[in-house]
C-alpha cells in the first residue's frame, strides 16, 4: 500500500479495537496508512463521521465492530 | 463510587465481611465481582500467574461463536481493577480453620520473582531470557521463556518467572555460582552476558575455570543420563572468549562513606573478593600484600602451566580498578597500627603460605625444600639452571636433578610437575595407596603421564645425608594400614623390617600448609584456634577483637579458591553490617528448594524425545612430549561449537536458569530472584471454591496414540490452533509437517462415559461441533467427521447449532466409537478403525485426529478438598445436595463450576453468582465493613479556561522507543497548539511516573492530559486516576495508542512509525483540547425487589434477598406457591426414601419459610399489570384476582415465571387415557401402582423436535428406574434420538440399562408410530441394530413432552420490556457471560422461564439472580452520568427513532417535555441506565442527541487532525 494513503478505521472499543491491540501484541505488520479511532460502539457511527473523514482527505474509511 | 447503605440487618462484629474465592476462572471471577459489588472484600486466590482459567484459552464459544477472549477480557479487566478484589496469584490454600462467618485461611504465596505492583508488562525480561520451555497456555504447541506472561491479555498485567528451584550445580557450589545461567547464555551464544552472570558471584572466573574442584559437576543431574556437564570447561570457555579481547576499562566506584576505610590484609582470592564487595558499597578499601604481586596462592602457589599469570592479573586488575588501594610488598606486622591509621575495620585474609616440614631426622639437611616456597620461587622466576643439571635459586643453594616429593595431595602433584618442567627427574612418595591419595585422579594421571614415579604406602622415617650434609635419599618403611585418632594424631601400622631407601638428592615436603600469622602480636586481642588459625564467629567472620574480621585460609586452613571467594563475600557482608552499625548475626536465609530430578522424570524426558544420550564434549589437551619442557598451559579450551554443544546438554533443572539477564533488562527493577515462598493467614467469613477442571490426560488411553502420534491432538490443542493469538496464528496445521489438513476426525467421549468415567463431561459434543464449524470456516472444503455415541446438544440454542453444523457446514456425524488408531509411519496419517450403527467395521484415513477430552478433577484439587475436610466423590467432584446445590458438606464453604459437576461456561457463571448470593446472605450484617473507596482531592473547575495540554510520551522501555523516535514525538507535540508541556518517560505507567504526571499538572498548570503509550483498554483507568489525583476531572484525559497500534505493527520502519506516532498524538491533542469535565450524579435506590413467580426459583430468590433484610414482593398468579415443584414426586438425584430429598417435604419447608419471613410480602392470585421506571427505581402496579390494585416501588426485578409441560396431539395424546406425558406418569408412580407390565416411552415429542428441552431424558430415565424398582419385571422400551444425560445424569442412563430398560434409536425419517388395535396400544418403530421393525403392545405410552414457555410470556415480556427468543424463553443479555441478566439493567431471570432446567439448576439460578439484584439493592444510591446520551429537547421532534434503536430501552418520550417548536413530548434519556453506546446519537434525524465525551465536535476535531497535519495550526492562528 502506498505510504501516503490515509485510511480511518472506526473501531468498537469492545472488539475491533481490542483486536487491533492484539495484532500489535502479536507483532503483525500492516501498512501505516491505517489509523484507528476508538468508538464506544459501532452504533455510534453516523454518516457525518464517515463523510467527515473523506472530506478531511481520507482515502478510505473502515468500520469494524 | 456510589454511596452505600447498611441494610436493615443489624451489624454483627463476629462476622467477617470478606470472602475468599479459590480459582480465578470465569466462575471465580464472577463470584468475586458479585461479592465485591455487594459490599464484601474479596481475596481471589489463583494457583497460576494470572486469572482467566480455561476460558481464556478458548478461541470461540458456542452457540454464538463469540470470540472467547473478546468476551472474557472486559471481565478480566474489571476483576483486576476492582478496589475490593485482591488477586493473590501463585497462591495455594493450605487449610481452613474456624467456622462460617469467621474462617482463618492459611495460604502459601509462592514466589513469582516479579513484583506485580511494579511490573509494567513491557516484556523486556522475556526478550532476554535464554530458557525455552513448552508453553502450557498453548498446550505445548509452542514454546515460551521462563520469564513469561501467561497470555497477552493476562490479569494481573504482569510477567512472572517460572523457577522450579535452584539447580543442584548452584547448590553444590560454595559461592553459589549460577552455572545453569551461564550455560544457558553460552547456548544462546551470549558470551558477554555469560561472563556477567559468573562475575556476579565470582570475580575470578578465568581462575576457577581452570583450577576449581567443580563440585557443581559432582552434583549435576545429567550424570543420571550419561556424564555431568563440563561446567568448569564452559566457564573457562567464556573467559577465553572474552579475554582474547583487550580488557575494557573499569569504572571507578563512587566512594560514599570516605570516613570508614577498611583494611584488608592479603591480596588473595578471599581478600580481593571482599575488597570488591566493600568498595562497591561505597567504602574505601586498602589491601596490604606482603608479596610483590597480587593474587595470593593463585599467583604463587599454583604453577603457571595450570594457571597462566595473565589471567590472574586481568581478574585482579578488574577489582583494583574499581578504586582499591593495593599496596604490594607491604607486610602488616601489627593490627594496632592499622586502627591507629584510621581504618574502621580490618579483614585478615592471609593465605596458607607456610609449608610444613615433618619433624623427622634430616629434615634440615641441605636439599630439603618446602612446597609453598618452592612453587613461589618458581613463579617469581627466581631460579636458574646449572651446568650439572642442578637448579640454582638466586638467593639459595642449588638442588636437583633427582627430586623426591613427599606427599600425595594436589599441591604435591603441582610441585612434582613443576620440577619436571625444570628438567628434574621426579618421584613422589606418600602414605596412602593410589586410590586413597588426596590428589584428584586426573591430576595423578597427568603426573604419571609426565614420567613421575609414585611410591605409595610409605612412611618417611628419616632423610639421609651424605658426609657433606647433602641429601642422598629418604629412608621409608612400608605401610600396612593407618588411621587418625580423635585428636588428629596419625597411627600407622608398618610392615616390620621393611626399611628401605629411596635415593634422591633433593626432597620437597608437600604435606600441608598453614596461614602465616606471625605478624599478630600476642596482645592484639585476636584469639587463635588449636590449629593455629584465627578464631572467629563462623556466622559473622568476626574475630574476638571488635572491628577485626578474618576469612579464607587464615580461618579454615587450606581450601579451594571458590571457598575463599565465598568467605570473602560473607566477610564483606558482615563488615558492611558492622560499618553501618547493624547487628552482625542475621536470621538464616530461607532454604531454597534444590531440584533433584528423579529417574522417572529423566526417563519421561527421554521417552518424549526431549533428551538424547550424549557424553560430554572432550577438552583438547597438549601432548605430553610437548608440555613437559615448558610452562605453557596443558589444558586447551572449547571452541564456540564445542561449547554450545556442551551447553546444550544442560537439563535446565531449575527451569529459570538464574542468568540474571532479566535483572539487567528490567527498567523498573521489578525482578527479585531471591523471593521465597511465604505463609499467610487471611480472615474471611466464607470460602468459595472454583478450582475448575483439568482435561483428561489422553495419553492414558493408549489405543488413540496421543503423545506417540504427532497428528493426534487434544481438543484444547485444536482450540489453540484455531485461535488467532495461538501458536499458528489461527491456521490449522498438522503438527507433523505444518501442512493444512484436508480430513479431520473428532473422537468423542475420550475420558468420559467409559469404564473409568461414569459421567458425561457435558461440553464435548458442543465444543467439537464448534471446532468443526470454525475449522471449516477457516478452510472451506475441509472434510470433518465426528465419531460420537449421542449428540448431547441439550441446552439453549445447542440443537439448532448442531443442525446448522450438519446441514449448512456439512460436518459429518457418525454414531460409532473408534476402537483403535494406527499411524502410517510414512505420511503420519492416521488410520481409524470403527464399527458403524449397522455393525459394519471400516477403516478410514485422516490427516489429523482431535480427541474430545473430558473433564477431570486434578489431584491438587482433590488434595485441597481433603485438606479442607469437604466430601468429594471418587472422581474428586464435590457433590452437593439438590436443595442446597452450592454448599459443600462444610457450612460456609461453597463449590462452583465444574468442581461440582462437569458444566459449561454459562452454568459456571450462574454458579459463581449463586455462591456469591449464598455467601452474601450469610454475611450480610458485615456488608461494607471491610471495603474501601478511593479518596481524591477536590476537583478543579477548568471550564472556560484556555486549554493547557500536557503530553507524556512513553518509551515503554524499548517497546516504543526501540522502534520510533519518542523524543522527536515529544518535541513535535510541544509545538502543537494548546500544548503547554511535553516530555518523554521511560515507563509512563510506572509508579513514580504516575506521581510525576500529577506533579507536572501542578507545575505547568495543565488542564488536559494526553498520554501517548500503549492501549487505553488496559491503561486508561490508571492514568485517569492519576489525573484525578492531580485535582482534574478524569474526563480531561486522552490517550494515543503508539505502541499496540504503531511501534509494534510498524516495527520495521522507524521513520514511518515516528510519523504515525506524531499523527496519533496530534489527533489526541486536538480532541483533548475540546474535552470537558463530566460529572456524575447520585440516584437514590429503592431497597425492595419485585419477584414474579412463586415456584421454586422465585421462592429461592425471595428468601435469599429477604434474609439479607431487603423487602421482597413475591407475586404469584396461582392461589398457592410451588409452581412445577408441585408436579415433582421424586428427584433424579435420588429416590431412596431420604426425606431430605422428598420434593413434597422440601416444598412445604420452603412455603413455610416464605410465610414466616417478615421481609417477604406475598401476593397470591395476583398479577403485575404495569411496570415502569429504571434500575433502582421501578414502579409496578399489581392487581389481585379481586381487582384490588397496589402500586410498588422497587429497585430490582426478578422474573421467575417458569414454564409448562407441552400438551399436544402428537402420538395420539388426548385420544387414549393410556397415552400419558412424563409429568402425568410421574404423578402415577407416586400413587399405589396398578400392575403395569409394559411401557413405551418416546422422547423428543412435538416442539422438542426443534429444540432440546434439556430435562426430558433425565426425567424419563428417573421414571423408568422408579418403575423398575417397583416392578423389576416391567418391560420398558425408550425410543430416543439422543440420550442427553449430561454430567452425572449419565449414571441414570447406566443404571437404567443395567436394570434392563431397552433403548431404541430413531431418526427424524423413522419416527415411531402409535396406533391402537383391538383395544390395545401398538407402537411400531425401526430397530436399527437388529435391522427390523419392532411392534410393541404396551400398557402405557409415555410421551416426553418438552417444557415450553407459559402462554402469557410474551405479554409479560412486553410489559417488562424484555426480549424473548424464538421459542418464547427469556433472552439473556449475553448467552455465555450474563446468563441471568436482561439487557435492561435491574431486571433478572431465574428458572424455567429462561430455559427448561432441573430443580437444582433452577435453585442455583435463583440464588444468582438474588445476588445480581442485591448488587443494586445494597447501595444507598447509584452513580449515573459520564459517557451518556443527552437530548437537546428543543431539537427533538419526538419521532421515536431513539426509542426503537436503543438496545437497552432507555429513551422515553415524556409528555412533560416540549420538543422542537414547542410541540408536546420530547425524548428523555435516564442517565442512570444509559450505557453510552451512542446508537441513538447516530440515528437521531434531528441531531438532537449528543453522547457526552464523544461529542460531534470532539470526534470531528480528532479525525480532522489525524488526517490533516496543518488543520490544528491553522485553527490556532
Amino acid at each position: 500500500m502506498n505510504d501516503s494513503l490515509q485510511v480511518v478505521a472506526y473501531c468498537c472499543q469492545h472488539c475491533a479495537y481490542a483486536a487491533a491491540d492484539l495484532a500489535g501484541g502479536l507483532r503483525l505488520q500492516y501498512p501505516p496508512a491505517l489509523r484507528v479511532v476508538m468508538l464506544p460502539c459501532t452504533g455510534k457511527i453516523d454518516v457525518l463521521l464517515l463523510l467527515k473523514a473523506f472530506e478531511d482527505g481520507a482515502d478510505g474509511v473502515m468500520v469494524a465492530g | 463510587m456510589s454511596k452505600i447503605c447498611a441494610t436493615s440487618k443489624e451489624k454483627d462484629d463476629s462476622l467477617i465481611g470478606a470472602v475468599m474465592v479459590v480459582g480465578g476462572g470465569i466462575a471465580g471471577m464472577q463470584a468475586s465481582l458479585d461479592l465485591a459489588e455487594q459490599g464484601f472484600k474479596v481475596y481471589l486466590v489463583e494457583q497460576k500467574s494470572a486469572i482467566g482459567g480455561h476460558m481464556a484459552q478458548l478461541d470461540k464459544t458456542f452457540p454464538t461463536n463469540d470470540c472467547a477472549m473478546c468476551t472474557i477480557s472486559p471481565k478480566l479487566v474489571e476483576t483486576g481493577r476492582h478496589p475490593n478484589i485482591q488477586i493473590l496469584t501463585d497462591t495455594e490454600v493450605q487449610n481452613v480453620t474456624g467456622q462460617v462467618g469467621a474462617f482463618t485461611v492459611a495460604v502459601e504465596r509462592k514466589p513469582r520473582y516479579i513484583d506485580t505492583s511494579i511490573c509494567i508488562s513491557c516484556g523486556d525480561c522475556a526478550k532476554v531470557c535464554p530458557v525455552i520451555i513448552p508453553d502450557e497456555f498453548n498446550e505445548a504447541l509452542s514454546n515460551r521463556h521462563a520469564a513469561y506472561k501467561l497470555y497477552p491479555q493476562a490479569v494481573p498485567n504482569a510477567f512472572a518467572i517460572e523457577k522450579r528451584g535452584i539447580a543442584p550445580c548452584r547448590d553444590a557450589c560454595p559461592a553459589h555460582q549460577r552455572a545453569q545461567g551461564y550455560i544457558a547464555l553460552i547456548h544462546d551464544g551470549r558470551w558477554e552476558d555469560a561472563l556477567r552472570v559468573i562475575k556476579l558471584d565470582n570475580p575470578f572466573p578465568g581462575i576457577c575455570g581452570r583450577i576449581c574442584n567443580h563440585r557443581c559437576e559432582t552434583a549435576c543431574n545429567r550424570s543420571q543420563v550419561d556424564e555431568p556437564i563440563n561446567i568448569r570447561a564452559l566457564k573457562r570457555f567464556v573467559t577465553d572468549k572474552i579475554y582474547s579481547e583487550p580488557r575494557p576499562p573499569v569504572e571507578r566506584v563512587e566512594i560514599k562513606s570516605p570516613d570508614h576505610p577498611v583494611a584488608i590484609i592479603g591480596a588473595g582470592p578471599c581478600g580481593l573478593t571482599a575488597a570488591q564487595d566493600i568498595i562497591k558499597a561505597g567504602y574505601p578499601v586498602t589491601v596490604f600484600e606482603a608479596m610483590p604481586v597480587a593474587g595470593g596462592m593463585l599467583r604463587l602457589g599454583v604453577p603457571e602451566f595450570r594457571l597462566p599469570a595473565e589471567i590472574i592479573e586481568r581478574e585482579v586488575a578488574d577489582i583494583i580498578d574499581l578504586g582499591v588501594d593495593l599496596r604490594l610488598n607491604s607486610p602488616v606486622s601489627n593490627l594496632d597500627d592499622l586502627f591507629a591509621a584510621g581504618f574502621s575495620a580490618v579483614l585478615i585474609a592471609v593465605g596458607a603460605h607456610e609449608g610444613v616440614k615433618l619433624p623427622i631426622p634430616g629434615a634440615n639437611l641441605d636439599g630439603v625444600l618446602i612446597n609453598t616456597r618452592f612453587l613461589r620461587d618458581v613463579r617469581l622466576n627466581r631460579y636458574e639452571r646449572g651446568t650439572d643439571g642442578s637448579i640454582g635459586i638466586t638467593d639459595g643453594k642449588p638442588f636437583g636433578p633427582n627430586v623426591l616429593v613427599l606427599g600425595g595431595g594436589n599441591v604435591a602433584i603441582d610441585v612434582a610437575r613443576t620440577a619436571v618442567r625444570l628438567g628434574c627427574k621426579v618421584s613422589m612418595a606418600c602414605l596412602e595407596d593410589r586410590a586413597a591419595m588426596p590428589a584428584h585422579a586426573w591430576e595423578i594421571q597427568a603426573a604419571l603421564d609426565e614420567g613421575i614415579v609414585i611410591y605409595n604406602d610409605r612412611t618417611f622415617e628419616a632423610i639421609l645425608g651424605d658426609p657433606d650434609d647433602r641429601v642422598k635419599g629418604v629412608e621409608c618403611m612400608s605401610v600396612k594400614s593407618f588411621s587418625f585418632d580423635e585428636t588428629g594424631r596419625l597411627n600407622v601400622e608398618k610392615d616390620p623390617d621393611s626399611n628401605h631407601i629411596i635415593p634422591c638428592d633433593t626432597v620437597i615436603f608437600s604435606v600441608g600448609q598453614r596461614a602465616g600469622l606471625a605478624f599478630i602480636p600476642e596482645d592484639a586481642g585476636v584469639g587463635l584456634t588449636g590449629k593455629k588459625t584465627i578464631a572467629i564467629n563462623p556466622n559473622t567472620f568476626a574475630a574476638t577483637r571488635p572491628g577485626v574480621f578474618a576469612a579464607g585460609d587464615s580461618v579454615s586452613g587450606t581450601s579451594f579458591v571458590i571457598e575463599a571467594v565465598d568467605s570473602g563475600h560473607k566477610a564483606a557482608e558482615s563488615i558492611l553490617f558492622y560499618l553501618q552499625g547493624e547487628a552482625l548475626e542475621r536470621p538464616p536465609k530461607p532454604e531454597l528448594t534444590v531440584v533433584n530430578l528423579t529417574r522417572q522424570e529423566i526417563d519421561e524426558r527421554i521417552r518424549r524425545g526431549e533428551l538424547t544420550r550424549q557424553k560430554r564434549i572432550p577438552m583438547p589437551e597438549m601432548a605430553v612430549g610437548e608440555r613437559i619442557s615448558n610452562f605453557s598451559e596443558v589444558e586447551g579450551g572449547y571452541d564456540d561449537d564445542a561449547a554450545q554443544q556442551e551447553a546444550a546438554r544442560c537439563l535446565a533443572c531449575g527451569v529459570c536458569s538464574e542468568c540474571m539477564s532479566c535483572i539487567f533488562a528490567c527498567g523498573v527493577t521489578a525482578i527479585d530472584h531471591d523471593m521465597s515462598s511465604r505463609q499467610e493467614e487471611i480472615q474471611v467469613g466464607a470460602v468459595i471454591l472454583a478450582p475448575g477442571y483439568q482435561i483428561y490426560q489422553a495419553e492414558l488411553s493408549e489405543e488413540f496414540g496421543f503423545g506417540r502420534y504427532k497428528n493426534v491432538i487434544s481438543a484444547l490443542q485444536f482450540e489453540r490452533l484455531l485461535s488467532a493469538s495461538g501458536p499458528t496464528m489461527g491456521h490449522v496445521q498438522r503438527p507433523s509437517d505444518d501442512q493444512a489438513p484436508k480430513k479431520i476426525a473428532f473422537l468423542q467421549c475420550i475420558g468420559s462415559r467409559d469404564q473409568n468415567h461414569d459421567y458425561c463431561s457435558a461440553v464435548c459434543c458442543m465444543y467439537a461441533t464448534k471446532e468443526a464449524v470454525i475449522a471449516k470456516e477457516h478452510q472451506p472444503g475441509l472434510d470433518v467427521h465426528i465419531f460420537m455415541m449421542d449428540m448431547r446438544a441439550y441446552s439453549k440454542g445447542y440443537w439448532s447449532y448442531f443442525v446448522r453444523a450438519r446441514e449448512r457446514y456439512g460436518v459429518q456425524y457418525h454414531r460409532s466409537r473408534v476402537s483403535m488408531i494406527h499411524e502410517d509411519p510414512l505420511t503420519n496419517d492416521l488410520l481409524l478403525q470403527s464399527v458403524d450403527d449397522n455393525g459394519v467395521a471400516s477403516e478410514d484415513r485422516f490427516d489429523l485426529v482431535v480427541l474430545s477430552v473430558g473433564m477431570e478433577i486434578s489431584e491438587s484439587v482433590r488434595s485441597l478438598g481433603r485438606r479442607l475436610g469437604i466430601e468429594l466423590d471418587e472422581h474428586g467432584f464435590c457433590h452437593t445436595v439438590a436443595f442446597n446445590p452450592l454448599e459443600t458438606t462444610r457450612p460456609g464453604i461453597y463449590a462452583v463450576g465444574p468442581f461440582r459437576e462437569p458444566k459449561d461456561i454459562p452454568e459456571s457463571v450462574i454458579d459463581g453468582s449463586g455462591a456469591a448470593g449464598a455467601a452474601a446472605t450469610r454475611l450480610s450484617p458485615a456488608r461494607f465493613s471491610l471495603t474501601v473507596s478511593p479518596e481524591y482531592p477536590p476537583e478543579q473547575d477548568v471550564s472556560g479556561m484556555e486549554p493547557r495540554v500536557g503530553v507524556f510520551v512513553c518509551s515503554c522501555g524499548s517497546n516504543i522507543g526501540g522502534f520510533l523516535d519518542v523524543s522527536a514525538v515529544a518535541e513535535y507535540a510541544s509545538g502543537l497548539p494548546y500544548v503547554a508541556h511535553a516530555e518523554c518517560n521511560l515507563y509512563t505507567c510506572s509508579q513514580d511516573s504516575i506521581r510525576h504526571i500529577a506533579e507536572q499538572v501542578h507545575e505547568y498548570e495543565l488542564n488536559r492530559v494526553v498520554v501517548a503509550s500503549c492501549t487505553p483498554l488496559t491503561h486508561q483507568p490508571l492514568f485517569q486516576d492519576s489525573v484525578r489525583m492531580a485535582g482534574l476531572n478524569p474526563y480531561l484525559f486522552e490517550m494515543a495508542n503508539i505502541r499496540n497500534q504503531c511501534s509494534w505493527v510498524h516495527s520495521n520502519d522507524n521513520p514511518i512509525a515516528t510519523q504515525k506516532a506524531k499523527d496519533l498524538v496530534r489527533a489526541a491533542v486536538a480532541r483533548a483540547a475540546l474535552l470537558e469535565a463530566q460529572h456524575t450524579v447520585d440516584v437514590p435506590v429503592q431497597h425492595a425487589a419485585l419477584i414474579v413467580g412463586g415456584g421454586v426459583a422465585g421462592m429461592t430468590s425471595a428468601l435469599a434477598l429477604a434474609d439479607q433484610g431487603f423487602a421482597v414482593h413475591l407475586v404469584e398468579k396461582d392461589a398457592v406457591l410451588g409452581g412445577n415443584l408441585r408436579n415433582v414426586t421424586a428427584l433424579s438425584a435420588g429416590f431412596s426414601g431420604n426425606p431430605e430429598l422428598d420434593p413434597a417435604k422440601i416444598l412445604a419447608d420452603l412455603v413455610l419459610k416464605i410465610e414466616q419471613n417478615s421481609s417477604i410480602h406475598l401476593h397470591l392470585q395476583t398479577q403485575v399489570i404495569n411496570n415502569s421506571g429504571f434500575m433502582g427505581n421501578f414502579i409496578s402496579i399489581l392487581q389481585a384476582a379481586n381487582g384490588t390494585r397496589i402500586e410498588l416501588q422497587h429497585g430490582a426485578t426478578i422474573l421467575a415465571t417458569g414454564g409448562v409441560e407441552y400438551r399436544g396431539p402428537e402420538y395420539g395424546y388426548g385420544t387414549d387415557e393410556r397415552i400419558l406425558t412424563q409429568q402425568e406418569f410421574e404423578s402415577l408412580l407416586s400413587h399405589p401402582m396398578p400392575e403395569i407390565r409394559s411401557v413405551v416411552m418416546i422422547q423428543c415429542v412435538g416442539p422438542a423436535e426443534e429444540f432440546c428441552s434439556r430435562i426430558c431424558c433425565t426425567t424419563a430415565l428417573k421414571n423408568a428406574i422408579r418403575l423398575k424398582m417397583i416392578n423389576p419385571d416391567a418391560q420398558i422400551v425408550i425410543f430416543y434420538r439422543d440420550i442427553r444425560t449430561y454430567g452425572f445424569k449419565e449414571k441414570l442412563y447406566t443404571e437404567a440399562r443395567e436394570r434392563g430398560v431397552l433403548f431404541v434409536h430413531y431418526e427424524a425419517e423413522n419416527m415411531p408410530q402409535v396406533t391402537s388395535k383391538d383395544g390395545y396400544l401398538v407402537v411400531k418403530g425401526w430397530e436399527p441394530r437388529l435391522g427390523c421393525e419392532l411392534e410393541i403392545a404396551p400398557d402405557l405410552v409415555v410421551l416426553s413432552m418438552p417444557v415450553v414457555p407459559r402462554p402469557d410470556v410474551r405479554e409479560l415480556a412486553t410489559m417488562f420490556k424484555v426480549p424473548t427468543d424464538a421459542n418464547g424463553f427469556f433472552f439473556e443479555a449475553h448467552v455465555k457471560l450474563r446468563p441471568v441478566d436482561f439487557a435492561s439493567d435491574g431486571v433478572f431471570m431465574a428458572g424455567m422461564a429462561h430455559y427448561p432446567k432441573l430443580i437444582d439448576e433452577a435453585i442455583v439460578q435463583a440464588q444468582a439472580a438474588a445476588a445480581r439484584a442485591a448488587r443494586i439493592l445494597c447501595r444507598e444510591t447509584l452513580t449515573a452520568g459520564g459517557r451518556v446520551a443527552v437530548v437537546d429537547a428543543s431539537k427533538c421532534t419526538g419521532c421515536l427513532t431513539c426509542v426503537r434503536i436503543c438496545p437497552f430501552n432507555v429513551p422515553k418520550i415524556r409528555a412533560d417535555l416540549s420538543g422542537v417548536g414547542g410541540i408536546i413530548g420530547a425524548a428523555y434519556m435516564e442517565t442512570a441506565i444509559c450505557q453510552g453506546c451512542g446508537s441513538c446519537v447516530s440515528e437521531c434525524p434531528g441531531r438532537a442527541i449528543q453522547l457526552m465525551h464523544y461529542t460531534d465536535n470532539q470526534m470531528m476535531a480528532k479525525v480532522n487532525a489525524l488526517i490533516n497535519p496543518i488543520s490544528l495550526e491553522v485553527r490556532r492562528s
